[in-house]
């Protein structure tokens, strides 16, 4: 109960001061937008092209604009000192871990609906008809890539050069991941049906699974070190 | 900070032996041995860098100390890290206040995060007690940086602390801050809480203080009853510890 309670306080603390300052979710949206341009102006209006590289690219666009965001997560601690109060509380720290995690999905998936509806419009692509499905994809590849960007973003964030070593810890970490949410995206969007991806649904969740159980046992050394 | 596990009975506030700590090659504290009982305000004057904050960190166990023992209200420095900080209270450098929330908000974070009670009522009595009430509703951003001081104290208040260790704490108050400040301390002092109050000025914090200590070169240099030094000879024994000596 107490761990619930400490868990939903971080992320309402987190909700509230990014609701008041918007720092984050401003520059990810613009940041989405830009990307768009820039795969429009890379891959041209050929359609076979585009339906053929649509899943990478909505996942580069997930990724790119997830390592902007969750290397953020734990730079509001950094003023004011906020971090040690937080390593002074007693209690599990799993619980201040999973309530980052819940803002940084919360955030990610707020940015992927405006991608994934930007993407529908701005290459006329029909998403709608496969939306429970990649509801799904999206889902697990989400919960993957934020289980594993808190943590990261709370080892990188005392470090001077985090912005290097972020993505360079982050990345190949995500590559069952990306492989799993890549694939699969591919299939949804060719009509297929989820059981016919239903082995990369299992990687996905098991890997899922493997990155939030570590998260949650390792926090409390990250945070104290 | 919090309720947690009740400390030992009659045991001191602080009790180090040989405390030390080195960051690399860097020896910040050479060997602290120090001792405090519960009710009693220690005055702890030193230069800076003399290893005041590191001192009160180790106590507080935010840094693990290289070699050395010490209890605090009678948890083991290095064994009980959860118990001691159910029982102490510490005000550092950062005020540990989000920017963005209100000072209500804050003190709910804090109350919650130490498993206190977090209702409206609860967290106005504690604003009141630090004078803060009236700007309960207002944004921590918009406060100077005593309204902050007060409201990391108040943050300290919350919890039944048996130690506060206060670093530089009248830093960024006016004159009535200061006042009220030595109040507080005055007031828990009553109620048999100790107080370690870290500063390098001679200005504040004697007046409250049962002993006074000059921490120089990372040892306990002086360490006697306030009762038995007046000012001048302060002055005097902290100009040859810190600068002639040690």
């Amino acid at each position: 109960m107490m761990f619930a309670r400490r868990a939903w306080i971080v992320l309402w603390k987190d909700l509230l001061t990014e609701r008041r300052s918007k720092e984050s979710l401003n520059a990810l949206f613009f940041f989405a937008l830009l990307l768009l341009f820039l795969f429009e102006f890379a891959l041209g209006p050929d359609r076979e092209r585009l339906a053929a590289a649509l899943p990478g690219l909505l996942w580069l666009g997930f990724i790119l604009a997830g390592i902007l965001g969750l290397g953020r997560t734990f730079l509001v601690e950094r003023e004011n000192d906020c971090w040690e109060g937080l390593v002074l509380t007693p209690g599990d720290k799993g619980a201040i871990y999973l309530g980052k995690l819940a803002v940084n999905f919360l955030l990610m998936a707020a940015v992927e609906i405006v991608l994934l509806a930007l993407f529908g419009i701005f290459y006329n692509v029909d998403l709608w008809g496969s939306v429970v499905p990649l509801s799904l994809v999206i889902f697990l590849g989400t919960v993957g890539l934020a289980s594993v960007g808190t943590l990261f973003g709370a080892m990188t964030s005392q470090v001077r050069a985090r912005e290097l070593l972020f993505p360079l810890l982050l990345l190949p970490v995500q590559v069952p991941v990306l492989l799993g949410t890549v694939k699969a995206t591919e299939a949804v969007l060719q009509g297929l049906a989820l059981a016919e991806v239903g082995h990369w649904l299992k990687l996905l969740a098991a890997a899922d699974l493997v990155y939030l159980v570590v998260g949650l046992l390792t926090f409390e050394f990250v945070l104290e070190a | 900070m919090t309720r947690q596990s009740s400390p030992p009975a009659n045991q001191r506030a602080v009790e180090t032996e040989g405390l030390r700590k080195a960051f690399g090659t860097n020896a910040v504290l050479g060997r602290v041995d120090l001792s405090l009982e519960n009710g009693e305000v220690l005055a702890l004057l030193g230069p800076n860098g003399a290893g005041k904050t590191t001192l009160l960190k180790i106590l507080a166990t935010l840094l693990r100390p290289s070699a050395g023992r010490g209890r605090v209200v009678g948890f083991d420095l290095m064994r009980d890290v959860e118990p001691i900080r159910a029982v102490v209270g510490l005000l550092a450098h950062g005020s540990y206040v989000y920017e963005d929330l209100t000072a209500e908000e804050n003190l709910r974070f804090w109350a919650t995060m130490a498993g206190l009670p977090a209702d409206a009522g609860a967290l106005r009595k504690v604003l009141a007690a630090v004078e803060l009430e009236p700007v309960a509703a207002e944004r921590a951003r918009t406060f100077s940086s005593g309204m902050k001081r007060r409201l990391a104290l108040a943050r300290i208040l919350l919890g039944a602390p048996r130690l506060q260790l206060l670093d530089e704490p009248y830093a960024g108050l006016d004159q009535q801050g200061k006042k009220w400040l030595e109040e507080v301390l005055l007031a828990f002092k009553g109620k048999g809480g100790a107080v370690i109050l870290a500063t390098h000025s001679f200005g504040r914090g004697l007046g409250i203080a049962d002993r006074v200590a000059i921490l120089a070169g990372g040892r306990i240099v002086l360490d006697r009853p306030r009762a038995s030094l007046d000012l001048e000879e302060l002055h005097r024994l902290y100009a040859l510890h810190t600068e002639n000596g040690p």
